[in-house]
């Protein structure tokens, strides 16, 4: 069971949240505007990728927040915790960690 | 006596204190701390089953949880019956009753033995050549013979009446084994102050110093000091002592799982006792102290009873005081079995000979063994055993320096202890996720890269020396514990008297000069899988370990191969003639040694497997003998039956009451959110297929809401209760999911706006009381509201108070009556539906359950989301076109619906079925096809989405979606089924008041 | 008009076995008036002001004065209770004072019902379903928060170091009140 860093909450346990997909999928402001093939690419298509993930996690029993991580696929490792709404944030070279 | 091979004196067990136990319904004695392994072999027993495949007997081979063999069935009845224990891990108690496994009639006569007979057909990967022809007889004859002879043990067929618990626990540092690395590491971590879990599968701490005689440690004994070290941690109020307790699962970011065995030792337990308890522990940092399994060498015949691991001989000796047989041959590849030797001889065992695989084996402990007169045969293998139930003499060999074996000599004994070295155990590590990297120097896979916070200590990552195993073991701890970040850890440096064994051994199978076609030697016991099985597989071209893991299934059993696993790796780079590492290594999986699935359920057993949601009015729906039927967690009321009234029976009345008097229904459970903020409107614009600025308040609004993807995801009404606050109501099963999408658009795509969502589910009991007469019943009870036709007409909701409590009562059907949803805080709910019910008394009022509540909806035509809808219904499909906002620019949802495939003309559409026999009812599901006689695979067309008998119109009613359903209606089609095909007419899906007079009143 | 309707607990049934288990002491709390209040920077402090109790910054704590407690729910969520007071009436003064603000307050007094857990085993019987680590070091006096315990969502907050309050969705309480049972089983 994954430990999750909230960051409004501190680490919790994986059952106190549930899992929103990949992060930095933004609705596009004016969907009228979008062709179909745009379209069915916001709705469908993610980058699944083998390594670092951004990805959406609600603290569903706790603080009820949407929030993003950056985590590893493989080994599971979550080097960042970001509040929704800001960019992703640039890992150090080793990964193991955010820029500061 | 506690059996005839007792030694008078020494080990742990406390002799003055007799233990009865029965083994196959005959009664032993052993003594208080014995194993049901070490109790039997004090009796004499090495014979305690038979062999998965084979039925071969097999007799005890380890002192721990890595024995293969000695698998027993624990329990004195069905109900506490345990199948595939490991005798070496059962603590005897008084009454104890276990039996063999695997035998038919008897152990020793077991008629399944004759499958040695046909071993020739039994080899690797029989069961995918041999039941081939004729195809037919697989499932009705091979396949049910194959079930019946395959497994191990018996399950019980009693419900387990046992208790099991789980709880979490967190601490800084988790020690994993308490032999010396670990109870070291612990030493050490918890000097610091940080808080330590130490746990232990066995029930003695202390690990391998439990039967060491001779090494001493700070000029203690190994047992002085090790009752020492483990009084210490207990007075230590940070560290927590877990004896009995199996680490088995390892998972991601140091959750682990811990399974205490807590009353399986005990005679008559204390009944509120859990039997067993799952810690799910977090730890900040965990010290790997799970040290190292001897390895079996892999000789001709090596699976007899009597024939032993030489560590495991030592461990009964030294430590339960029994002599595991007379006379002992010994054949080794190592230093450690020569300690074994002298132990067993100074203990009373005569050493007839060591065979030592080695050309010139050398140093101290052999020096010991020569000047204790024991015969030390070099260069020297097994051929071969004899003895049927019990092992009675070896046959050696001479190992030339071309590789020859001839063969030299037979001696009789019966016991033969062998041991190839010893292989780290390094499962709880590969479980984390970590990499092994593999030691040529000591022929063993140890840890390396870690991907948790995690280390190892001791003889798991190869250290074998206990001076340095405990150094290691301090190091580890208080790395540990700084790791966590607690300081003042200090370093320690233990003094040991006594000599290192060394790290000699051997992978695959020995030399041996038979025909490994005509001998047979077991690699792995449990599964019984020879050398012969895996070379046939190399032959018949598996090259990668996990194939030919799967193709022999060695190392597929419950032991997982703990002591088979590198012999069988060591075989396949012998034949394949290719280094060890590249041969790979199968992956450790969780559990370590099995786990029951008691454990696993804990307490979600029974009425706590879920929540079962009730609401206020529950009981007073018992008490009126309601059936109920669960709907998500909830139980709701399916029907009121009276006495003597089926289904059937009681919902035709109910649906008569409503249509003609009054009904009441529970409605609790409907999902509702309160919307509130001067943006409140404008969320709901954009959330809801609807258009929600010009409903004014005290208004109501029948609502849709679609995925993004722009089907149905859910639908409700909605009351405008405040020009900034709505009150939302979902489906049951839809209330979490609804809030969810909300609260994620709310929260990360428009932050910005101004408006809050409040789940009010439970806050708010949902009385819902239709029918002509329902205005009748409640008007004496409102107080505030007017509730005449002109001053609230459909689809207007009111606050005031109902027999003196707030109410938000709407007037809205989902019947197609005049109605009325009476909502109250939850906890009136129950007073007020039985005022409801008092007032009514005098108008019929009838309770009615969800069933006719789907009846009277279906007449109706009203969509029920996940009956009519299934994730690919839109709007339009389901008869919603009209409740999309056409001005409005944007919905979620409504880019999709303009998608060309949302928009075909062959969609499934929502159409009445009504079956030409008006007696027929249809089957919900059932396909609709427009030729019943076309050849199968038919075009289905659409199907069932309900179906119902309609007491009202005397017939039976059905909704369906079908394949442009709408330009079909006025045709016939027809739903194929079992006993022949229905026909049925397409019709507008409304069946009753389809201009809603009803309604008007 | 008829009278006055009586409050039913959730809990009343199940509470009324009395068990007497020392290590471990589960009791009902009395019905309170809770209010739900969510809003703006600037509506929280006029919202504190109004209730007498400032809503804590701090994320997952409590403050408590009088007979009021405003609890910690999300960073713009608080939970306003208020023993032995007409939830109506503690509505309608709040909404008086936070008039024009950008907020959102919700009668939710019936939602929920509220145990006590009581006792030294108190943390060890809480974590046979809740995940959190409750040691006085990461779970001080003074903490609340949501989590789970089993299968259900739970308010949990401890006003004492061997005392938990568990305020839970009216449906789950009888759920959560067993489980805890079932967990003080090895007690009794």
């Amino acid at each position: 069971m994954l430990l999750i860093p909230c960051p409004h909450c501190g680490p919790r346990a994986e059952l106190e949240f549930s899992y929103g997909g990949e992060a930095h999928i933004a609705r596009p402001v004016d969907p009228a505007s979008i062709d179909d093939d745009s379209w069915v690419t916001f709705l469908y298509e993610r980058s699944n990728p083998r390594g670092v993930h951004a990805e959406r996690w609600r603290h569903l029993h706790g603080c009820g927040r949407f929030f993003n991580v950056l985590r590893d696929t493989v080994s599971d490792t979550i080097a960042a915790s970001y509040p929704a709404g800001q960019p992703r944030p640039a890992l150090s070279p080793d990964g193991k960690g955010t820029k500061r | 006596m506690s059996g005839r091979f007792r030694a008078p004196s020494g080990g742990r067990v406390d002799r003055a204190k007799p233990v009865r136990f029965s083994f196959d319904g005959q009664s032993y004695q052993g003594v208080a701390g014995d194993t049901l392994a070490s109790a039997l072999l004090a009796n004499g027993v090495h014979l305690v089953g038979r062999s998965f495949k084979y039925h071969r007997p097999r007799g005890i081979v380890t002192a721990g949880s890595d024995e293969p063999n000695a698998l027993v069935g624990v329990g004195a009845d069905d109900a506490h019956y345990t199948p595939n224990m490991r005798a070496t891990q059962i603590e005897i108690y008084e009454g104890l009753v276990a039996e063999s496994q695997n035998r038919w009639p008897s152990l020793r006569f077991d008629v399944g033995a004759i499958n040695e007979a046909f071993a020739p057909f039994l080899s690797a990967g029989f069961y995918y050549k041999t039941f081939m022809w004729p195809p037919a007889a697989w499932k009705r004859i091979y396949e049910p013979l194959i079930r019946r002879a395959a497994g191990l043990g018996r399950a019980p067929a009693k419900p387990d009446p046992d208790r099991y618990t789980q709880v979490y626990a967190h601490c800084d540092v988790l020690v994993i084994g308490a032999g010396p690395a670990g109870m070291a590491a612990a030493l050490a971590a918890s000097a610091t102050g940080a808080r330590v879990f130490l746990c232990d599968e066995q029930a003695e701490m202390g690990g391998s110093l439990l039967s060491e005689k001779t090494a001493m440690i700070e000029g203690q004994s190994a047992g002085d000091w090790t009752a020492g070290a483990l009084a210490g941690l207990a007075a230590r109020a940070n560290v927590t002592l877990m004896p009995r307790t199996t680490a088995f699962g390892w998972y991601p970011h140091n959750f682990l799982g811990l399974c205490e065995r807590i009353t399986d030792h005990l005679a008559g337990a204390d009944p509120k006792l859990p039997r067993e308890r799952l810690w799910q522990v977090r730890a900040t940092e965990v010290v790997l102290a799970t040290g190292a399994l001897e390895r079996p060498l892999v000789f001709p015949d090596n699976d007899r009873p009597g024939i032993m691991m030489a560590e495991a001989a030592r461990i009964y000796a030294n430590r339960f005081g029994v002599l595991p047989g007379n006379t002992a041959v010994i054949f080794t590849a190592c230093d450690s079995a020569y300690r074994a030797a002298l132990d067993l001889k100074s203990a009373g065992v005569a050493v007839a000979a060591i065979a030592d695989l080695r050309a010139a084996p050398g140093g101290v402990w052999v020096d010991r063994a020569r000047a204790a007169g024991m015969e030390v045969r070099e260069a020297t293998v097994v051929t071969g055993t004899t003895g049927r139930l019990r092992i009675d003499s070896v046959n050696l060999g001479k190992l030339g320096p071309d590789g020859r074996v001839s063969a030299s000599e037979t001696i009789a004994c019966d016991l033969l202890l062998t041991s190839g070295g010893f292989t780290p155990s390094v499962h709880l590590f590969s479980q984390s996720r970590g990499k092994l990297v593999y030691d040529e120097a000591l022929r063993a896979f140890l840890p390396g890269t870690s991907v948790e916070r995690e280390r190892s200590v001791g003889a798991c990552r190869g250290i074998f020396d206990l001076e340095a195993v405990l150094n290691d073991g301090t190091a580890g701890g208080s790395g540990a514990a700084e790791a966590v970040g607690f300081a003042g850890a200090a370093g320690r440096a233990f003094a040991v008297d006594g000599d290192s064994v060394g790290s000699d051994g051997f992978i695959g199978v020995t030399p041996h000069g038979g025909d490994p076609s005509r001998t047979r030697a077991w690699i792995d016991f449990q599964n019984d899988v020879t050398e012969n099985d895996v070379k046939l597989a190399i032959r018949e071209g598996f090259r990668s370990i996990e194939h030919v893991k799967r193709y022999t299934t060695t190392g597929m059993a419950t032991d997982q191969g703990k002591t088979s696993n590198m012999n069988a790796l060591g075989l396949v780079s012998q034949t394949l003639k290719r280094p060890l590492p590249q041969v790979g290594l199968t992956t450790f999986r969780p559990p370590y040694t099995p786990t029951t699935f008691g454990v696993f359920a804990g307490q979600s057993r029974g009425d706590l497997f879920d929540p079962v949601r009730k609401t206020p009015v529950h009981d007073w729906a018992v008490a009126q003998g309601a059936v109920f039927e669960n709907v998500s967690l909830w139980k709701r009321a399916h029907y009121f039956p009276k006495p003597g009234e089926d289904m059937h029976a009681a919902v035709v009345r109910e649906c008569r009451a409503t249509r003609q008097a009054v009904g009441i229904f529970d409605a609790t459970t409907l999902g509702k959110i309160e919307v509130v903020g001067k943006d409140a409107a404008e969320l709901m614009n954009r959330i809801y297929t609807n258009s929600w600025a010009t409903l004014e308040p005290g208004r109501i609004r029948y609502g849709v809401i679609l995925g993004e993807n722009g089907f149905v995801m859910d639908d409700g009404v909605v009351g405008r209760m405040a020009p900034d606050r709505f009150h939302i109501t979902t489906t049951t099963g839809g209330a979490s999911r609804v809030l969810t999408m909300m609260e994620d658009y709310v929260q990360t795509e428009w932050p910005n706006l101004d408006v809050w969502l409040t789940s009010t589910t439970e806050e708010w009991a949902v009385i819902s009381v239709q029918g002509p007469l329902s205005r009748k019943v409640l008007e004496p009870l409102v107080e505030g509201i007017d509730l005449s036709r002109a001053s609230m007409p459909h689809m207007s909701v009111r606050e005031g108070k109902i027999c003196g409590v707030p109410t938000r009562l709407f007037r809205v059907s989902f019947t197609g009556e005049l109605g009325f949803e009476v909502n109250v805080p939850a906890g009136y709910g129950r007073a007020v539906w039985e005022a409801i019910v008092a007032a009514g008394h005098a108008y019929g009022i009838t309770p009615y359950g969800t069933e006719t509540m789907h009846v009277l909806r279906a007449e109706k035509g009203f969509i029920v989301v996940g009956q009519e809808t299934d994730g690919t219904v839109t709007p339009d499909d389901c008869g919603l076109g009209w409740t999309i906002g056409k001005a409005k620019k944007d919905f979620v949802g409504k880019r999709s619906l303009a998608r060309p495939a949302m928009m075909a003309g062959d969609r499934k559409q929502l159409v009445g079925l009504l079956t030409v026999d008006p007696k027929t009812v249809l089957e919900v599901g059932a396909q609709v096809v427009a030729d019943p006689n076309q050849p199968i695979p038919m075009i289905m067309l659409g199907h069932v989405t309900s179906s119902y008998w309609s007491a009202t119109l005397n017939r039976s009613i059905a909704l369906a979606l079908v394949r442009g359903g709408r330009t079909r209606i006025g045709t016939r089609l027809s739903v194929p089924m079992p006993d022949g095909p229905i026909a049925v007419e397409l019709v507008e899906p409304i069946f009753y008041d389809p201009k809603g007079a009803r309604l008007d009143v | 008009m008829s009278d006055l309707a009586i409050r039913e607990n959730s809990l009343g049934r199940l509470a009324s076995v009395i068990r007497n288990i020392p290590s471990a002491t589960l009791a009902v709390l009395p019905d309170t008036a809770k209010l739900l209040f969510r809003g703006r920077p600037a509506a929280v402090d006029v919202a504190g002001r109004a209730f007498g109790v400032a809503m804590p910054q701090e994320a997952c704590r409590f403050s408590a004065r009088g007979g009021r407690t405003a609890y910690w729910c999300g960073p713009d969520e608080w939970l306003l209770q208020a023993g032995g007071e007409a939830s109506a009436a503690l509505f309608a003064s709040l909404d008086a004072a936070l008039a024009g603000q950008s907020y959102s307050l919700v009668d939710v007094s019936h939602r929920s019902d509220a145990i006590t857990l009581s006792g030294p085993e108190a943390a060890y019987i809480l974590n046979h379903g809740c995940p959190l680590d409750l040691s006085l070091q990461t779970f001080p006096v003074g903490m609340c928060t949501r989590t789970i315990f089993g299968k259900a969502t739970i308010m949990l907050s401890r006003p004492a170091p061997e005392l938990f309050h568990i305020d839970v969705w009216r449906s789950f309480a009888s759920y959560v009140w067993q489980l805890l049972e079932e967990a003080c089983g090895e007690f009794a």
